[in-house]
């Protein structure tokens, strides 16, 4: 009898359990097929179209050539130079921006007058448009005849530098660290501010001094929130487009992966080249994101035992 | 001597806060300032003040760019906050099995490239006829933000204490009563600040916007880089340019200060 009722309660709740999970795969769907429609089958027709001997100029010539697309890709010889530059200035402005940004929240952790205010002013130019802060710093900072940078060199008695076409790298990390620091601030600051008073206050009972404090306690205490934002920093400077679109246009080691793969499938006429080419740059993001974050976290895993 | 070093620190994050802002602040001057004064050199801080920049921007028909900018970013949200709510609930509080890899499938489709499926959908848009169209633009613009909103969807839906969804579910609440009347509610904050985000992120996007639209849809980003091609002084327009694209934003996000870290840190930042 109680067997019965037991085998009987259990059918209904496995009833029931699929009919939940039923549901929540029916909410997820959407979301998926969304997803999948406008992301992913057009990453399989690139790799499809990757294959294809097809000019524009020639539309009813298309014809499949296995890989030799990819041979041409790599014998142009531009994917190396343009990993490095997509390394050289994502893991450039993601450290600076991070130290910067962490100097920065040290600094407004305090209270002051007008803390708010800064903060407000501080976090800016992360608001600002990209492309709005990528025209003003071009012509109106770093240009040699009217800009700001040129006015101030000259006026300290130095001599003006070309800062666009001589030092387009440099230019291009500035305005991202710039346009950087202050998210990095804004978590580290959440991180500060979530440490327990009680802490702090135990430490400086015990004679510590700020310095100690900040080693021992403070920067333990922010591993995590400096890891959220080296993760979130790399994804997104990883395909950082406008500074260099509207800057730089890809000169001076600038040229990098998402730049270049723009040039080759917008400004050329051979789609079948411009597909491999976005096949290869997908992977190398991939390869390139997983071993900088990778070996990025490892220095701070060491960095926290030592 | 401990006051002084106090005021010391304080001035020197002043001095910082200066250097970052100032830019910013230089746009927001040589907005109202003519041609000739925004590319005087020594730069000058006493000025006539000057609308013509504005007037200028007018006369370009910025307006028809900003309506752009302005539709396929909300567009874009709905769709996303259409897609994003469902599947983070089912996500979070009614998790199934697989959800991992359900959840790594979300973000890694954000690692991806966006020039990599871009190919297809330029020729497929061009078959369509809407090379050129702000719909298109949207839908577009939903794809590119749809995985970080489910992830910081979830984050919030995480919180949500589960004793009061199984205390709802209990009082045989349906599905509907459930999500409507006790899980939103909660999470209605976090949901301002996903959509949010992705109004940000859609209003500044520049790259999709470049290559999908010509005329008709382009958007406020791709106008102000099109500036830049006359001859002569351009400087004073520029900046109005740049000012007003950029105003809705700088001013959404001065308000929303809190939000919007807490919603980009994905939940991890309380």
């Amino acid at each position: 009898m109680t067997t019965q009722t037991t085998a009987k309660t259990s059918v209904v709740k496995v009833e029931t359990q699929v009919k939940k999970a039923r549901l929540s795969r029916a909410l997820i769907l959407p979301a998926l097929i969304f997803s999948i429609v406008l992301t992913q089958i057009p990453f399989l027709v690139t790799i499809y179209f990757s294959t294809l001997e097809w000019n524009l100029l020639k539309p009813t010539e298309i014809k499949f050539t296995w890989f030799d697309n990819y041979v041409a890709v790599f014998e142009k010889g531009d994917l190396l130079p343009a990993t490095f530059a997509t390394i050289g200035i994502t893991s450039l402005a993601v450290v600076f921006s991070v130290v910067l940004g962490l100097f920065l929240a040290v600094l407004l952790d305090r209270k002051f007058r007008g803390q708010a205010v800064a903060r407000t002013l501080l976090i800016t130019p992360f608001l600002l448009m990209p492309a709005a802060a990528s025209l003003i710093w071009k012509h109106s900072m770093f240009d040699s005849n009217v800009g700001i940078l040129s006015w101030l060199t000259e006026a300290l008695g130095g001599t003006p530098i070309q800062w666009t076409t001589d030092l387009p790298f440099l230019v291009v990390v500035i305005m991202l660290t710039w346009q950087y620091t202050p998210f990095m601030m804004l978590i580290l600051l959440a991180g500060l501010q979530s440490q327990t008073p009680e802490v702090l206050e135990a430490a400086a009972v015990d004679g510590a001094s700020a310095w100690k404090t900040f080693r021992w306690i403070t920067l333990p205490h922010l591993r995590q929130y400096v890891e959220i934002a080296v993760l979130l920093g790399t994804i997104m400077l990883l395909q950082v487009f406008d500074p260099i679109a509207i800057i730089t246009k890809g000169t001076g080691g600038t040229k990098t992966l998402s730049y270049l793969l723009y040039e080759r499938a917008f400004v050329g006429l051979n789609v079948g080249e411009a597909a491999a080419y976005g096949v290869v740059t997908v992977l190398l993001t991939i390869v390139v994101a997983t071993v900088a974050l990778r070996s990025l976290f490892k220095v701070f895993i060491e960095g926290g035992q030592r | 001597m401990r006051k002084l070093k106090n005021s010391l620190i304080t001035s020197l994050t002043w001095l910082i806060v200066i250097i970052f802002f100032f830019p910013v602040f230089w746009m927001f001057i040589n907005a109202f300032k003519s041609e000739q004064d925004a590319s005087a050199i020594p730069p000058t801080l006493i000025f006539e003040p000057n609308f013509s920049g504005f007037q200028r921007l007018m006369d370009r028909g910025m307006a028809d760019y900003l309506l752009n900018s302005l539709t396929s970013s909300v567009l874009s949200t709905l769709i996303v906050l259409l897609l994003a709510i469902p599947a983070a609930y089912a996500l979070s509080i009614r998790p199934i099995k697989k959800i991992q890899d359900v959840l790594f499938f979300f973000i890694s489709t954000r690692f991806l490239p966006a020039a990599a499926s871009l190919l297809p959908l330029y020729m497929i848009f061009k078959s369509l006829g809407v090379l050129d169209n702000i719909n298109a633009l949207s839908l577009v613009y939903a794809a590119m933000n749809l995985p970080i909103a489910v992830w910081m969807m979830r984050s919030f839906f995480n919180e949500v204490p589960m004793e009061i969804v199984e205390a709802a579910q209990i009082d045989g609440a349906n599905f509907r009563t459930e999500l409507i009347r006790i899980v939103l509610p909660i999470v209605l904050p976090g949901i301002a600040a996903v959509a949010l985000i992705c109004f940000i992120f859609s209003w500044n996007e520049y790259f999709l916007a470049t290559l999908l639209t010509t005329s008709d849809a382009k958007t406020a980003p791709p106008f102000l880089a099109s500036f830049v091609d006359g001859r002569g002084l351009f400087l004073g327009v520029l900046s109005a340019a740049s000012m007003v694209a950029a105003l809705p934003v700088l001013i959404a996000g001065w308000i929303a200060q809190k939000q919007l870290v807490r919603g980009l840190a994905m939940g991890a930042v309380k």
